[in-house]
């Protein structure tokens, strides 16, 4: 008996090294990033030799980050606003409804999140590129609404299901058609839902690389995608300007985080796979 | 349902016709691409039918990169899922949870691009890790961990792990705790519990979990790129694909390489659902007694 202690203690104390472990190496990693965008010469010692911010500027005028992040905001927006108006629609008449074609058309809104955006990411380009309409922002929005519309119908269903359906009858007694239903009753209600959906889709989009990637021009790029292409051609820019524009990128995706982690699990960023 | 449809017979079409744009909107940029990108598949700049795919297997450049991807994205699955299973069980109920899975979230949602830009300083012959095993006398020689496959192997763990750690905590957290709790009372300890409850009624989550980790360690690109040797050791399908559509502008052929990544991710969850179907299926929460 007291040996089971002991192997049960001994588990315990295991697992929780390699957690330690594993944190205090994406610690490290995210802070080599942020200590070396402020570093004014930093080779063979633990720190570097001085502090400065000159990178900052430096990586703002390189790599025209101006116009980077209002081609990200417009992106990250437009998504943001489009997938919702799509989405929580769709989410509710799935939510409400029994109708033909139902399982296919959920499975049809799973099937998005669950195959990698890099493998239907070079057809949707491929089309995208017949159109015209890659390398354009219009294109990049088109392809990060793919992820995106799923993703808020997925997170919002279950927002609907909670709301009693006697107060849309209620409603609808005294008149109200679909628009005035939503607009008065459903969305006043949903709206811890839809500010979740419209938080995780933010977070989302912001970080999503391959879509972007597969379909932006020189003027279409996001912060990711820029800093993709930064490190990419490494050698050229000062390491400490790239990593300026990383710390950028990271305060922008982790700014939402933490706004999000307010209203969200944060299991819920990942696929939500429940059946 | 059916009375309150009927009463609402002049309504129903329009609340359901709200599903219509979603549908249009997948249909259009998700399913509509994929078939025309398979139906693009074979065709070819000379030629048509088989001929892309023919290349693709009597190319040994080109073809190799499933082995190349396989080899990096399944040991990467395995480690995670191995990983995962028994934090997540660790820590379902503990009262640190809630913290480890936000601080979890943050490699998730930082992206492959930051996670490889952080490695490459990190793991880099200057980098912390390096500088700690020499002063430390763990090694005597600076580890070359960047720009070959371990690079790219350790960049798919930080951000697979909290990803398949998020994914089987969820699942453990949807078994019912009296079912575990019976075992208890009949004296089973916790490792019996975990061998004769959790573990079978665990099996299709963690099947699902296993797949969804291979599926995007499969379609490794950014990691592959920056922290890999691309031309090389770390020449992954998803490099293939993008070279054929973005340097030799061979759309047919690009297509062809995704329908194939496409297939061979397809393949392994077929296989994955297949020896899943051998273990225990049925309900997770106990029966009224």
């Amino acid at each position: 008996m007291r040996d089971a202690g002991l192997t049960a203690k001994l588990w315990a104390g295991s697992i929780w090294v390699v957690i330690g472990f594993f944190i205090v190496n994406v610690f490290g990693l995210i802070a080599a990033v942020v200590v070396n965008s402020f570093a004014t010469r930093w080779l063979g010692t633990w720190l570097p030799a001085g502090f400065t911010l000159q990178w900052y500027g430096s990586a703002w005028s390189e790599f025209q980050l101006d116009s980077v992040l209002i081609v990200t905001v417009e992106v990250v927006f437009a998504v943001v606003a489009i997938s919702l108006l799509v989405g929580v629609p769709a989410a509710y008449a799935l939510a409400r409804r029994d109708f033909r074609f139902k399982r296919a058309i959920l499975l049809l809104f799973v099937l998005p999140l669950l195959v990698p955006p890099m493998t239907y990411g070079i057809p949707l380009a491929t089309v995208l590129y017949r159109l015209h309409l890659a390398g354009t922002i219009v294109g990049v929005i088109l392809a990060n609404l793919v992820p995106a519309v799923p993703f808020v119908v997925l997170v919002v269903t279950p927002f609907v299901e909670q709301i009693d359906p006697r107060l849309e009858a209620a409603a609808r007694v005294f008149g109200a058609g679909t628009f005035r239903l939503f607009v008065h009753v459903l969305v006043p209600l949903l709206t811890p839902g839809i500010l979740a959906a419209g938080l995780l889709v933010l977070v989302r989009t912001i970080a999503m690389f391959e879509l972007t990637f597969l379909t932006a021009g020189p003027d279409s790029q996001t912060l990711v995608v820029a800093l993709y292409y930064s490190v990419f051609a490494a050698g050229i820019r000062a390491g400490q300007s790239v990593d300026a524009m990383a710390v950028i990128y990271m305060a922008t995706t982790l700014v939402w985080l933490l706004i999000a982690l307010r209203f969200v699990n944060p299991s819920q960023l990942v696929t939500r796979v429940k059946e | 349902m059916s009375s309150a449809a009927s009463i609402q017979r002049k309504t129903v079409d329009i609340t359901a016709l709200l599903v219509a744009p979603g549908v249009c909107l997948v249909l259009l940029l998700f399913l509509y691409p994929f078939l025309y990108g398979f139906v693009l598949s074979f065709s070819a700049h000379e030629g048509a039918g088989l001929r892309n795919y023919v290349k693709f297997f009597s190319t040994p450049f080109l073809s190799q990169t499933i082995a190349t991807t396989l080899w990096i994205s399944f040991p990467a699955t395995v480690v995670n899922i191995g990983l995962a299973l028994p934090i997540a069980f660790a820590t379902r109920r503990h009262r640190l949870q809630r913290l480890l899975t936000a601080i979890l979230v943050v490699p998730i949602t930082l992206g492959t691009v930051l996670i490889a830009e952080g490695l490459l300083l990190y793991l880099g012959p200057q980098g912390w890790l390096n500088r700690f095993l020499l002063v430390t006398h763990l090694s005597t020689l600076p580890v070359h961990l960047t720009h070959n496959y371990w690079g790219v192997f350790l960049s798919l763990v930080v951000s697979g792990f909290p990803f398949a750690y998020l994914l089987l905590l969820s699942y453990l957290t949807g078994i019912d705790p009296v079912l575990p709790q019976a075992a208890a009372t009949l004296g089973a300890s916790p490792w019996r519990q975990f061998i004769h409850i959790y573990l079978p009624l665990l099996v299709p989550g963690l099947a699902i979990a296993f797949c969804l980790s291979f599926v995007q360690a499969f379609s490794v690109f950014p990691s592959a790129v920056l922290l890999g040797a691309p031309a090389g050791p770390t020449r992954v399908i998803s490099i293939a694909a993008y070279q054929a559509a973005f340097e030799d502008y061979d759309y047919p052929m690009a297509s062809a390489i995704a329908m194939i990544m496409a297939g061979v991710q397809l393949l392994v969850v077929v296989l994955i659902l297949a020896i899943r179907l051998l273990f225990y299926r049925g309900p997770t929460v106990g029966a009224k007694g």
